[in-house]
């Protein structure tokens, strides 16, 4: 592996033979490279802050947001699915390290399995995270969002268990069909190969109309009170704010709108989980090109298994971001 | 290639037989860590909701400055700043262990840790003050933005 020009100077210091870090080139240049991929995902996860510093009295609650767990429709439990998918990675980092060792013993059969099991860990990461993104798209109760850009949402005030809570209510069972609303264009109609996006599910008319209609229901907007609660408006206040600053129905979060609040939050959900679920990807891809490698014996006749020590610091640091990105997107 | 490795963690105050084994006990720690995290964000302990010391008075520099580096108890929820805190520490122990850290030499490992540290604190600080002040500018007596319109 080692392939120097022979000067006749390797045993003096300057010669270029000795390693005063004793740590090869290759490990080296990887820990280069996660610092500055560390620099990276902290520009983002910084430039998450500035964003959230100002807006620190509108921005949506992470609790509120992801609440879902698959398999378990309609329930609220916070944070679950996401500590899961923290315990899945820290757990495929072990095996990571545990195949490390194999290799420092020299035993293919134990560094086979190990990087398999990573593998495996690292795919259940991914599609955990396409998951929460397909959640995130689609949406929950849907809110309308105002001229201004703020959103609007909608519930009741009910009491369970003694203690009065404000009850989230879908827009779908408060809108009350309008006749006379306008169609979608498409490229088949009106002017050839022109058409527009998908219309919203409904219009602002139909949410108002139920909203009178439903005398219990009341609309809370983005602003957060001295307890972190987002504030709820009186009836009359709803009513009038529907009416007069209601402009487009949101169902779901993209990059142009999010039903749960400020669109930056879900501008920033997708870039960075992306950045980092695109990571994941490439390492599950470069270890299975390792994984291949143990099996056809290549780092046996190397003689060494530094390679997956090198693999392995990558991986590492792809749990060792998320830990970060579990604390600001989820926890703080 | 050099196989040895420190097997004693928090300060030698708990030390292993072997590699393997610390590997699963600093699995074990990590797992802890993370679940006290989600307890605390899942119930929200009334006490950590709030601030304990307002920050001090005044738009003079040594205020300015003071609240800058008081900023982590005079600004943030005591909940977050230990979510804050448990955070670095599973990342030493995920870079330390996991990563060997441990087992590098003391310049190479300053080389990478304090480089980085330092950068990452710098963009921290710059891009969090600015954010603080656009909010200001935004939500002033005389702002002149307008939410709706």
């Amino acid at each position: 592996m080692d392939s120097t020009v022979a000067t006749g100077t390797e045993e003096k210091t300057w010669g270029g033979g000795n390693q005063p870090l004793k740590a090869s080139y290759g490990k080296m240049m990887m820990w280069f490279f996660i610092v500055s991929d560390a620099l990276t995902f902290s520009g983002f996860l910084a430039a998450y802050g500035f964003s959230r510093f100002k807006f620190i009295n509108e921005w949506p609650i992470a609790d509120e947001v992801f609440t879902h767990v698959p398999f378990l429709h309609g329930q609220e439990l916070p944070m679950i699915y996401v500590a899961f998918m923290t315990f899945i990675l820290i757990m495929s980092s072990v095996t990571m390290v545990l195949a490390v060792d194999a290799g420092h013993h020299m035993n293919k059969s134990k560094v086979t399995i190990y990087m398999f099991l990573t593998i495996i860990g690292g795919a259940i990461f991914v599609g955990s995270q396409a998951w929460e993104w397909a959640t995130f798209i689609q949406g929950d109760y849907g809110a309308v969002q105002t001229k201004g850009g703020n959103i609007l949402q909608f519930g009741e005030n009910v009491t369970v268990d003694g203690v009065e809570k404000f009850k989230r209510v879908s827009i779908d069972d408060i809108a009350i069909a309008q006749p006379g609303e306008r169609e979608a264009h498409e490229r088949k109609n009106g002017l050839w190969f022109v058409d527009e996006g998908t219309l919203p599910p409904y219009t602002v008319n139909e949410i108002y109309a139920g909203l009178a209609a439903n005398e219990n229901i009341l609309v809370r907007n983005q602003l957060l009170d001295e307890h972190g609660h987002k504030t709820i408006l009186s009836r009359e206040e709803s009513l009038k704010q529907i009416k007069e600053n209601g402009k487009l129905v949101v169902k779901g979060a993209n990059l142009h709108v999010n039903e749960y609040g400020t669109t930056l939050f879900a501008d920033f959900f997708f870039f960075i989980t992306g950045f980092h679920g695109f990571h994941v990807l490439s390492g599950v891809v470069i270890n299975i090109i390792i994984f291949f490698n143990v099996i056809l014996g290549t780092y046996e006749r190397r003689g060494s298994y530094e390679m997956v020590e090198k693999v392995g610091l990558y991986w590492h640091f792809v749990d060792l971001v998320w830990v970060f990105v579990f604390t600001f997107f989820y926890l703080v | 290639m050099a196989h040895e490795h420190k097997l004693e963690i928090f300060r030698g105050r708990l030390k292993f037989k072997s590699n393997t084994q610390k590997i699963w006990g600093v699995l074990i720690f990590l797992t802890i860590v993370t679940a006290v995290e989600v307890v605390l964000g899942i119930y929200k302990p009334e006490f950590l909701m709030s601030t304990w010391i307002d920050p001090i008075e005044g738009n003079g520099f040594f205020s300015t400055v003071g609240n800058v580096l008081l900023s982590p108890i005079v600004y943030m929820k005591p909940l977050n700043l230990i979510f804050i805190v448990l955070t670095i520490v599973k990342a030493y122990y995920i870079t330390w262990d996991f990563m060997h850290m441990r087992d590098e030499t003391g310049s190479f490992r300053k080389m990478v840790v304090w480089t980085g540290v330092f950068l990452i604190c710098y963009l921290i600080f710059i891009l969090l003050q600015e954010g603080g002040y656009v909010f200001n500018v935004y939500n002033a007596e005389d702002a002149l933005i307008k939410k709706d319109f």
